[in-house]
């Protein structure tokens, strides 16, 4: 039973957040930092672009540096 | 967003989804039974279209800012997702998406299995294999039916392009009865994970309160921004992979 509802929560988390969770956490705070400064009354529409333009790169980034020995172990 | 713009987003990215249900699908058939894999293919498909269905009515009577928020967020992880493999499998750092090879593994691991028989299906194995290959490829492509036709409150039409990109892909497999290779899979995905990026940011954008300069025009611009900003990605990570790859023969020579 236990390994069925990892085995469905694991479906989950692959088919919403995927191969990097730090785009998804990224895709939310952008979100809520628009809504924070669209509460504050301040332009906010270029929030989700920035993020959007840090945060691919940086997944990139991440995917593409060469594996270090230990890593490759693991 | 026009009509036509809804109808090609949804069409690509269920041709996409499709091309890889079909590779599943003629595995099952070619290495199995043809008959128990054409019933997983239905019982598939109608268990998307129920969730379709179902799930519709539901999704449209959300309020728009609030449907714009949670759909405009998934949108844009799901977009980023696509993109990064998209992005990667262009520049060289991840292999492509080659169907013939999935063909071959799906076929050498059907055959593996011993037949079973469960009530009208002669093969439960290969009965399996095709529903859940159709139905987990096919869960993204609900997800943006629902989204982009109740966001352009036009689900029929985004219904329209996923049934149509189905049967022509249905088809061509049928035609063939080999995994559709010729299908320009990746430069798909490309392309799919740019509009869902492109659509997510508009959307979550608007969804949490902002107010795009120009409003709906807004749109396209964003679309193609985010065209150039991953041709440009594309591009560095090329350079970048060929400045490694030197320095790695340089070291070896010496």
């Amino acid at each position: 039973m236990i390994a069925r509802l990892r085995q469905f929560c694991a479906f989950w988390y692959d088919f919403v957040i995927g191969d990097d969770w730090r785009v998804a956490v990224g895709v939310v705070v952008a979100l809520g930092a628009t809504y924070g400064l669209h509460r504050a009354s301040v332009p906010s529409w270029w929030v989700v672009p920035a993020a959007v333009v840090l945060l691919l790169p940086y997944s990139l980034w991440r995917a593409s540096r060469p594996k270090s020995p230990q890593s490759r172990k693991s | 967003m026009s009509g036509g713009a809804l109808f090609l987003a949804v069409f690509l990215a269920c041709t996409v989804e499709a091309v890889e249900a079909t590779t599943i699908v003629l595995a099952a058939g070619t290495a199995r039974d043809w008959r128990s894999a054409l019933y997983g293919l239905l019982a598939g498909l109608v268990t998307l279209a129920v969730l379709i269905g179902a799930l519709g009515p539901a999704v449209s009577a959300v309020p728009l800012h609030a449907l714009r928020l949670v759909v405009g967020g998934l949108l844009l992880v799901f977009g980023l997702q696509w993109l990064r493999k998209a992005i990667l499998r262009a520049s060289g750092y991840k292999a492509l998406h080659d169907e013939e090879q999935i063909y071959a593994d799906e076929l050498a691991a059907a055959q593996a299995v011993p037949r079973e028989r469960r009530g009208a299906v002669t093969d439960w194995y290969a009965f399996t294999l095709a529903f859940k290959g159709v139905v987990l490829e096919g869960l993204e492509v609900v997800f943006i039916v629902l989204t982009f036709g109740a966001n352009d409150h036009n689900l029929p039409l985004a219904a329209l392009a996923a049934g149509a990109a189905v049967i022509v892909v249905a088809l061509a497999g049928i035609a063939v009865r080999a995994p559709l290779a010729r299908v320009p899979e990746n430069s798909m995905k490309f392309v799919v994970g740019v509009m869902l990026t492109g659509f997510g940011t508009f959307w979550g954008a608007e969804g949490a309160g902002a107010h795009w300069p120009g409003s709906d025009a807004a749109l396209p611009v964003v679309v193609g921004a985010v065209a150039v900003f991953a041709f440009a990605l594309v591009a560095a990570l090329r350079r970048g992979r060929t400045a490694t790859q030197a320095t790695a023969e340089l070291v070896v020579t010496r």
